[in-house]
């Protein structure tokens, strides 16, 4: 039954996406070519990475408002530790993403040991590590990184963006532990029915709290390719970026309520997403136009995805 | 939810208790807002000059008024993400007909309709078309956001004329902006709490299975009450619109998630079904009291964001633990 919605939602995606991409192509002969589509790939990579473990995080009927602030925080903290405090960048890239866990592990215990609403807990906190952010760096940014650094944001590995590579293990990983594993049925579970869940014996508070963790660890690292990318750090890095994750999240076909969705999903959205960006600026559409029609696209594929099944996304 | 009351609906107690009981966050909210001024004044008595005063309360007034409406749509149940930009959208029109030369009574009052109707969509798309409000405000947020940077190419308006700067204008000597907060707050609260029509918001928010069981036409209330926050994110958009010399093309940043979390803080159960629109128009003045306060004690304005987080987490956590300690008090 379950897998019956997700295919029908999928595939609808699936169409969407393959329209875009023909439809596209044929307004601009530069749309197609390997140079350009690596190129979308790396720009889609901090957004993807955050998106994919944001999938887990909805399907337990959660949210996690706080990533954009996280992915600021540890933008912000990679600079100081290096250039202020003087530690080799590696053990300040090490302490990002220890920071980035523990500020997801933050999130996990505000919500499972005082059951604060996800909602409330991660839009508390997402002031809260922007604002340390913002304190901490006083809007000077941190330059001048050496040149091994930016292989992880600029480089190439067999012709394939660095990065590119690292979403693809994150991905892969991320699928078979939520399609595969006694522990990603039980993310369904909880995010289904939280009670049933607890009296069939699962660990609900553990799950959600070391997915919280996760999402905090997946912002630490966009944050660290974000900022090898651009070569630069700014405490205003990353701000909005939850609200593109969980776009491309629930264009995926994940229901905000939790119980349903997919890691598959999440990178169709993600492309159709790029695709659409990319596509449409080739074409001449200036970048503001084209966030009009994601929004429209949001809304169109969940009420026809609704339209297919009556009690779609209830 | 079900544990959560609505003020009316709380067992008669006696007096003070009674009370406490009833409006237990705003009467938090109101002591941390005094509490807030006697210490700044002691450190800072400018703190407390009419001027200073003005600028806190008249100059965020606009943001307590748009938390009214978003305190309506959370009590039902829902949440729109997408108000800051609506604000964006609608202040850009006002200052387009004000400058085209149309009468400023039309460019304080077109806004207002826009707003309704734009937000007649959301709430059809939300109760008709069965699609979260979080999606449904999700993708107008784009819409809003893109469209207005992409009409008006990031361009502010300027050349307002003299008479559309309502919010600078003083009636009886009391700046246009705070009796704009005070009348619709209390007009609210006393249309929420003693009319069929605002009963019905909590009974939804509250039990919406029940609430169709007694016969609300849930779908059609959802619908009002997306129009009813669209005139007030109207309103607020007069205000915000007309206390510059310029429009921008762009709100301030996360707008509406201060405006979310002033209706949170105030007291708005975000599982809905509590929550009263004192509460959210006392916490939009706490948050920029705060602001202000900042500047008088000389703390950074950098760190201005993680006490607005640390002030969240503290009120929320306080609001769970003395509903607890209510429900336990409530079992016995």
């Amino acid at each position: 039954m379950t897998w019956h919605k997700l295919l029908r939602h999928e595939t609808i995606l699936a169409l969407l996406t393959v329209l875009a991409l023909v439809v596209l192509a044929s307004q601009s002969d530069k749309f197609f070519t390997l140079d350009n589509m690596l190129n979308q790939g790396r720009l889609m990579t901090e957004v993807g990475l955050i998106a994919v473990i944001m999938t887990f995080v909805i399907i337990t009927g959660g949210i996690d408002l706080s990533v954009g602030s996280i992915l600021g925080l540890v933008a912000v903290l990679l600079g100081v530790f290096w250039k202020n405090m003087g530690l080799p960048l590696p053990m300040a890239i090490g302490l990002g993403l220890m920071v980035g866990t523990l500020a997801g592990l933050i999130n996990g215990l505000i919500i499972t040991r005082f059951r604060v609403p996800p909602l409330i807990a991660t839009l508390g906190t997402l002031a809260l590590y922007r604002g340390i952010a913002e304190g901490i760096s006083e809007a000077r940014s941190v330059r001048g990184y050496p040149d091994w650094f930016f292989v992880l944001g600029q480089g190439q590995f067999l012709g394939v963006p660095v990065q590119l590579w690292i979403l693809g293990v994150v991905t892969l990983v991320a699928a078979i532990i939520l399609g595969t594993t006694v522990w990603g049925r039980g993310v369904y579970a909880v995010g289904h029915n939280e009670t049933a869940a607890r009296f069939s014996g699962l660990q609900a508070d553990r799950i959600k709290l070391a997915i919280y963790a996760a999402s905090g660890f997946a912002a630490a690292l966009a944050a660290v390719i974000f900022v090898s990318r651009v070569s630069t750090t700014r405490s205003d890095m990353g701000t909005g970026i939850e609200l593109d994750a969980i776009t491309a999240v629930v264009l995926g076909g994940t229901s905000i309520f939790g119980g349903r969705g997919s890691i598959i999903g999440t990178i169709l959205g993600l492309v159709l997403i790029q695709a659409l960006k990319n596509g449409l600026s080739l074409a001449g559409i200036k970048s503001d136009g084209t966030i009009v029609l994601i929004g429209a696209v949001l809304i169109l594929t969940i009420l026809l995805s609704n339209l297919f099944h009556r009690n779609g996304n209830r | 939810m079900t544990s959560d009351h609505a003020p009316a609906f709380v067992a008669k107690r006696t007096g003070l208790v009674r009370f406490i009981s009833t409006y237990g966050q705003e009467v938090v909210i109101a002591g941390a807002i005094i509490a807030l001024f006697v210490l700044v004044s002691l450190v800072s008595p400018r703190f407390l000059s009419a001027n200073n005063l003005n600028t806190i309360i008249s100059g965020n007034a606009y943001i307590a008024v748009a938390a009214i409406g978003m305190s309506m749509i959370i009590i039902t149940g829902h949440i729109d993400v997408s108000v800051g930009a609506l604000i964006g959208v609608l202040a850009t029109i006002s200052g387009t007909l004000a400058t085209a030369g149309y009468p400023v009574w039309i460019a304080w009052t077109l806004p207002i309709l826009i707003g309704v109707g734009i937000n007649a969509i959301v709430g059809a798309l939300v109760a008709y078309g069965r699609i979260p409000s979080i999606v449904v405000t999700l993708g107008m947020l784009s819409i809003l956001r893109g469209g207005l940077v992409s009409i008006t190419g990031g361009a502010w308006i300027n050349d307002l004329p003299p008479d559309f700067h309502l919010a600078q204008q003083r009636l009886l000597d009391i700046p246009v902006p705070i009796w704009f907060m005070v009348v619709l707050t209390l007009g609210a609260f006393m249309w929420m709490r003693h009319t069929a029509f605002g009963r019905s918001l909590f009974a939804i928010g509250g039990n919406i299975e029940a609430a169709r069981a007694a016969g609300i036409p849930v779908e059609r209330r959802v619908v009002q009450v997306f129009m009813i926050h669209g005139a007030f994110a109207g309103l607020a958009t007069v205000l915000f619109a007309t206390q510059l010399r310029v429009i921008q093309s762009t709100v301030p940043p996360n707008l509406e998630l201060t405006i979310i979390t002033a209706a949170v803080i105030g007291g708005v159960s975000i599982l809905g079904g509590t929550g009263t629109v004192i509460g959210s128009t006392l916490a939009a003045i706490l948050f920029s009291a705060i602001g202000s306060a900042m500047i008088f004690i000389n703390v950074s304005p950098y760190w201005l964001r993680a006490v607005i987080g640390v002030l969240i987490l503290i009120t929320v956590l306080v609001d769970i633990a003395r509903r607890v300690r209510e429900q336990r008090s409530a079992k016995r």
